[in-house]
């Protein structure tokens, strides 16, 4: 086990290498700093011109650059300059701060409720109960997160309305003023975007698990379990449940890339100060290495949770381990 | 009779009793033996949503690219009705502007369709010949290029999308670069799932024996493994066209996609963002719209599947 | 005449079948997997069910053991020291299963639970039916695979399922079978799935599991070696219809029914000092939606006439009372040869001969 994770360890860092280059080459190709300087009429002065690419180190060449960049975060801390008057590496990280809580609670809940969802359905195959769940299954799959979003953060509004005072927060990732921070205040202002989140999220989800819990009870070593006069509700749980959910930690960690993406659009509409504000209002500004941050840190999110979960898979099936 | 055992091999008796002048009996199999495609076909009849999903795809699809010819209004024309409710002049009513909402709620279908359509063609032909190839040469050519896809995963689509589309999303054929960048970014799926079947099917008798025959290299990916591929591979894609489409939406929502003067179902649901209470329809028309067409996309791919792999869904008999 | 007229009590019988029937909606129509099975099986007897794939021989089984998928329609009765099964609750029925009545199945590289340890999965069969603790149970897991003869078993307890060879794997769900001293252990092809080098000790394994138990066993095959070898009397299916059965001695050596005879006919045998040709029994066995009347075996059958078109024959007793066969002709056919019966394939020889470059010698 453990020269098994020693070996996911080393492979997973020459991609995240090798990643941190690929994300490099797309800002630079893609983006320009010094953009704002020009269409406003008549052309800026060289002088300026010269000033503004030397401070966004346009001087030096592609792999110079990319080596300054990498080196120095890695080395120094220093996650390049930024015209947005904040230290990238502080902001990033208070962003990423925000973001993870929607997006933990909302994968929290998206599992737990795909694990049931996905167990009844197969349990109860070609039942009304499995089509009601699959028909919402694939509703919520269909659904485009920020239309959902914006649907609930009306509904909140208009039960909050009805309540008479304020339940559910709907602008902002916390409040201002006395109580801003604590629990009750974050959690009224994460109940929504969790929720939006974790629909659009379970879905897929509990589509895999149906199917592969399916596979799992038309295995032969359910019928053997059965057989040894195990009772049904052992044999769901310790044989049946247990075998199903390891494939699950794998399409669960492929998807942390999507959720992020969903986050971004999720955080749009109410409006938090999360990755997602960072990242867009970024991209507008052409702060390039505000973006590059942004990358770097999600892609090294996406690359750990990758890795976490084979070793979650090898520890929990020992047909991996030994290989 | 005279010789009670004679040995004369598997011979109906029927056959030799044309005295009796009853019906032969049908002794044979009743169940006529059906194609492999035909029985696709048939258990992909079986599944009564997927089968209502691909006519309302189809109608959208004749929605969209005929029925904006017809309709009496243009996406881009400003009437005099301004923020009108829905009515028989107008079914889907109009928006500040007076722009019908009908006639945009078309062009933006017709814009989700082509990108849907551009996905699905690019992501499947690009994914499914890497994928192949990782597949059927295995060792060091492989790994390298399966680390390359795991590169391409770790990026959220969104992301790079809205870095690539701020600088190409807002030209006169916008939409065809979002298509590119969806496209771009989504075969890795198409061509993991694309490996894995390789690498069963490789191992396979008829792989074998046409590589006994001499077939080339060539000729034995393109004629016998990408083929019989066709099943995992047309439910991916489904799944992606169903990604690519929500995609689209949500990179116009955050203001990367799509852009004025043309128009798109994210689009306009962006605009109507805040009038959900004031003029519902401009909100809830286009969002429908775009449900309808992911749903039925969706429902399609669960018929699929159900139709390609049977066991995965029928309870052992 | 039927076999085993139900009687009130079954006396010394362990486990009585009585016309079991069991069909399955399918798309195309209902298939009759099992049509009317009916057999009993005394304290410590070995009965062979021999067929081909399809005759219904698993079905009846899983059907005994309460096994079958949800949709499967199921009459008849299954009675265990003379209590009915048919009809009970999962939940009852699973106090039966592994401690009455245990079963194995045809496939052990696929029976054992991929991601638990062989020693936990069999403690687990323990404690299912037995109040022990957690390391008494261990402690019987270690030693029932000493019984099924798995080296070093303390050591091999805690490893899993893909550490072991298929035979092994076998001789685990063996004694997963023993564990709790069944009255009747029903093994579904137990050796099929394996290298013939490995089946004798399985057998070997099956044996000693009967032995120590003293449980009536039921052994499904289509192998009819692994039937003379150990079983007292043999119960032949076709198209989910017993048609014959009887003491092994009898059905081996005056088989009365065409069917039982072409499948001797298509084994190689020692016993006998004069080379014979093997005869195969062309076609296939019928499908089993919408049969018609009259007796299945009909289209393959050389023996056939027209009676065989209209009606289906029950069991009659031929050689004794207990041997009994399902044919219009059973009292006709003793002495019979396969070879009198089926054409043997005469083709193969000169298709030999060709390949190894020899003189087609007359096939007369």
């Amino acid at each position: 086990m453990f020269a098994y994770a020693v070996k996911r360890l080393l492979l997973a860092i020459p991609t995240l290498i090798v990643s941190t280059f690929v994300i490099f080459l797309i800002c630079a190709s893609f983006m320009n700093p010094t953009s704002f300087l020009f269409g406003h009429g008549q052309p800026p002065p060289p002088r300026v011109v010269a000033f503004e690419r030397h401070k966004y180190w346009l001087d030096q060449a592609l792999l110079p650059r990319y080596w300054h960049w990498i080196t120095g975060i890695v080395v120094h801390g220093r996650w390049g300059p930024s015209d947005q008057g904040f230290n990238i590496g502080h902001e990033i990280f208070s962003r990423l701060w925000v973001t993870s809580r929607l997006v933990i609670a909302a994968m929290v809940i998206a599992a737990v409720l795909a694990v049931i969802v996905g167990v009844i359905s197969a349990v109860k195959q070609y039942s009304i109960t499995d089509y009601t769940l699959s028909f919402a299954g694939f509703l919520f799959l269909s659904l485009p997160a920020f239309w959902l979003a914006i649907l609930l953060k009306e509904a909140g509004i208009h039960l909050n309305t009805s309540f008479g005072h304020q339940v559910f927060d709907t602008i902002g990732e916390q409040g201002f003023g006395s109580g801003a921070g604590s629990f009750s205040d974050i959690l009224s202002h994460l109940i929504l975007p969790t929720i939006t989140l974790a629909l659009i999220s379970f879905a897929s989800w509990s589509r895999f698990n149906r199917g592969s819990m399916l596979e799992v009870l038309n295995s032969d070593y359910i019928r053997l379990a059965r057989a040894k006069g195990l009772r049904n509700r052992t044999v769901m749980v310790r044989h049946a449940l247990r075998t199903a959910l390891i494939p699950m930690i794998t399409v669960m960690a492929l998807d942390i890339a999507a959720i992020f993406g969903s986050a971004v659009v999720t955080e749009t509409v109410y409006q938090w100060h999360g990755m997602g504000d960072f990242l867009l209002t970024s991209i507008q500004k052409q702060d390039q290495f505000a973006v590059l941050a942004w990358l770097l840190v999600a892609g090294f999110i996406v690359i750990l949770f990758n890795l976490l979960a084979d070793l979650l898979y090898a520890w929990l099936d020992p047909r991996i381990r030994y290989d | 009779m005279t010789d009670p055992f004679p040995t004369r091999g598997m011979k109906p008796s029927l056959e030799e009793a044309p005295t009796q002048d009853r019906a032969p009996i049908e002794r044979e199999f009743t169940v006529e033996e059906r194609s492999q495609a035909r029985q696709i076909v048939r258990r992909f009849m079986h599944h009564k949503l997927a089968v209502a999903s691909a006519v309302v795809l189809i109608l959208l699809f004749i929605l969209a690219f005929v029925g904006g010819h017809f309709w009496r209004y243009n996406y881009q024309e400003f009437t005099n009705d301004l923020s009108q409710s829905p009515s028989w002049k107008h079914p889907f009513g109009t928006d500040s502007n007076g722009v019908d909402t009908f006639a945009a709620v078309l062009r933006g279908t017709q814009r989700s369709l082509e990108i849907a359509l551009f996905v699905a063609i690019v992501s499947t032909a690009i994914g499914s010949i890497y994928g192949a190839i990782a597949g059927f040469y295995r060792g060091a050519l492989d790994t390298v290029m399966m680390r390359v896809v795991d590169l391409f995963l770790t990026f959220p689509i969104i992301a790079i999308a809205a870095v690539l589309g701020d600088k190409y999303g807002a030209k006169a054929q916008g939409w065809l670069f979002i298509a590119i960048i969806i496209a771009a970014l989504t075969w890795p799926y198409v061509s993991r799932i694309m490996r894995g079947v390789v690498l069963s099917l490789r191992e396979k008798e008829f792989v074998e024996a046409a590589r006994a025959l001499g077939a080339s290299d060539r000729r034995i990916i393109f004629r016998h493994l990408i083929p019989n591929a066709a099943g995992p591979i047309i439910v991916t894609v489904t799944v992606l066209v169903a990604t690519a489409i929500l995609t689209e939406t949500a990179l116009s929502f955050i203001g990367f996609g799509v852009q004025f003067p043309d128009t798109s179902l994210g689009l306009l649901v962006t605009n109507a963002q805040t009038a959900v209470d004031t003029r519902p329809w401009l909100f809830y028309f286009p969002g429908l719209f775009i449900i309808l067409i992911v749903l039925s996309i969706n429902f399609i791919g669960d018929g699929l599947r159900d139709a390609f792999d049977p066991t995965q869904t029928r309870v052992r008999a | 005449m039927e076999v085993a007229a139900p009687t009130a009590s079954d006396g010394d019988r362990v486990l009585v079948v009585d016309d079991l029937t069991v069909s399955f909606p399918t798309d195309d129509g209902v298939v009759q997997a099992v049509r009317g099975v009916s057999f009993d099986l005394g304290k410590g007897e070995v009965l062979g069910i021999v067929g081909e794939s399809g005759s219904g021989k698993s079905v009846t089984s899983l059907a005994i053991m309460g096994l079958l998928p949800k949709s499967a329609r199921v009459a008849g009765s299954v009675r265990l020291h003379g209590q009915e099964l048919t009809g009970r609750s999962d939940a009852e029925l699973s106090k039966i299963r592994g401690k009455e009545v245990a079963m194995i199945f045809q496939d052990p590289m696929t029976s054992l639970n991929p991601v638990h340890p062989i020693g936990k999965q069999l403690a687990e069969a323990v404690r299912a039916h037995q109040d022990v603790t957690r390391s008494q149970a261990w402690d019987r897991a270690v030693e029932l695979l000493d019984l099924v003869a798995i080296p070093q078993s303390r050591e091999r307890a805690r490893q899993y399922p893909h550490e072991f060879s298929g035979g092994m794997r076998q001789r685990v769900v063996i004694a997963m079978a023993m564990a709790n001293d069944p009255d009747v252990i029903i093994a579904d092809e137990p050796t099929t799935a394996l290298d013939v080098t490995v089946q004798a000790q399985v057998l070997q394994a099956l044996e000693k599991a009967q032995n120590e138990t003293g449980a009536a066993m039921i052994l499904i095959t289509h192998d009819l070696g692994v039937v003379a070898g150990q079983a007292d009397r043999v119960l032949v299916m076709y198209a989910g219809k017993p048609v014959e059965i009887g003491p092994v001695d009898d059905i081996y050596g005056d088989p009365r029914m065409p069917y039982t005879i072409g499948l001797l006919g298509s084994l190689p045998r020692m016993d006998t000092a004069e080379p014979q040709r093997l005869t195969p029994i062309s076609g296939s066995p019928p499908s089993l939606i919408n049969l018609p009347p009259g007796c299945p075996f009909t289209p393959r059958c050389p023996r056939a006439e027209e009676i065989c078109d209209a009606q289906e024959p029950g069991l009659v007793i031929t050689t004794s009372a207990a041997h009994r066969a399902a044919c219009h002709f059973a009292r006709e056919l003793g002495d019979v040869q396969a070879h009198d019966l089926f054409e043997a394939e005469t083709l193969d020889r000169a298709a030999l001969s060709d390949v190894l470059g020899n003189e087609p010698r007359d096939g007369a």
